[in-house]
């Protein structure tokens, strides 16, 4: 287990498994975008607005998942205190708040037509808002502080803090009276939506659930680079400093 | 272009605002990674390098 999370193991492991998984990516998503504009039909009701949810509805997915990611990531960190799960975290972040910003917006863009106005101060378009504005947070505190350990255990205790708001995105439509419709892809019985919207649904979130972990992968190659600069610039002041110290 | 109906600018700039973040999301990534690597480069040209890589060992 320990060798999986090794940084220099994950530095060679990634650098063979990103290529494939951007290639798998792009063939996803070419299968994915034909289906949802030209197999998929018109909803009865929606019309041709139902193309959004092809996009709207992974982006809130993965808005989910990322933010559980660094939840686990975070455990990682606070438990075993191990530097890859603080890595993996930290490259999260900005990912989620990308995904969760652009659920956000083509949900307001689906509103519009749909309910007549782009927002609504109801339970699970807030609870989506008091998401994006976590994963703000976790991004300024990382910022905010240079110590770079420290800075980890605090975005740690925070974005675990903060998991309170996933089950209650989840089941707001449940708990309270909202214009959002309630779950019709994972609910109990089985989804209500009809197989020719259901399938290019399934492809464009298997799509979009690749392209994030291809994202995560390269994120946090890039932050085990920064880090490994981080500690040569150690490493040429401590070198720096030695004669000086000898004299 | 084809026939998306009476809103069809609004499925349309959805798909804008999701290509551009993401796009923008994968542009931003590259350019870190090639910023952090000449940095490292850089580094290895001035002889500057890690211990674990001096000593062959994993980090």
């Amino acid at each position: 287990m320990l060798r999986f999370a090794n940084p220099t193991w994950f530095m060679n492991f990634s650098a063979r498994l990103l290529p494939w998984l951007v290639g798998l990516t792009a063939l996803l998503f070419a299968i994915g975008l034909y289906m949802s504009f030209f197999t998929a039909p018109p909803d009865y009701q929606q019309g041709e607005t139902v193309r959004i949810m092809f996009i709207h509805v992974p982006s809130a997915w993965l808005a989910m998942m990322c933010y559980g990611l660094i939840a686990v990531s975070s455990i990682g960190l606070l438990v075993w205190r191990h530097p890859l799960a603080d890595v993996s975290a930290k490259a999260a972040a900005p990912i989620g708040a990308v995904f969760t910003f652009t659920a956000l917006v083509t949900g307001s863009l689906w509103g519009k037509p749909m309910w007549g106005t782009y927002w609504v101060w109801d339970a699970r378009l807030t609870s989506v808002l008091i998401l994006f504005f976590l994963y703000l947070g976790l991004i300024a505190l990382r910022n905010a502080i240079d110590d770079e350990v420290q800075a980890g255990k605090l975005s740690a205790i925070l974005a675990l803090v903060g998991t309170v708001i996933l089950p209650i995105i989840k089941f707001s439509v449940n708990w309270w009276n909202t214009l959002h419709q309630p779950a019709s892809v994972m609910r109990m019985g089985g989804s209500t939506l009809h197989s020719s919207i259901l399938y290019p649904l399934l492809v464009m979130a298997v799509a979009f659930t690749v392209l994030f972990f291809a994202l995560h992968m390269k994120a946090m190659r890039n932050e085990i680079l920064r880090r490994r600069v981080a500690a040569l610039r150690i490493t040429q002041v401590d070198e720096a400093m030695t004669p000086q110290a000898a004299e | 272009m084809m026939d998306l109906g009476p809103h069809a600018a609004f499925i349309w700039m959805s798909y804008g605002v999701v290509i551009g973040g993401l796009a923008a999301l994968v542009l931003w990534l590259i350019h870190d990674g090639r910023k952090q690597q000449a940095v490292l480069d850089d580094f290895e040209a001035r002889g500057i390098t890690r211990r674990s890589a001096q000593s062959g060992g994993t980090e």
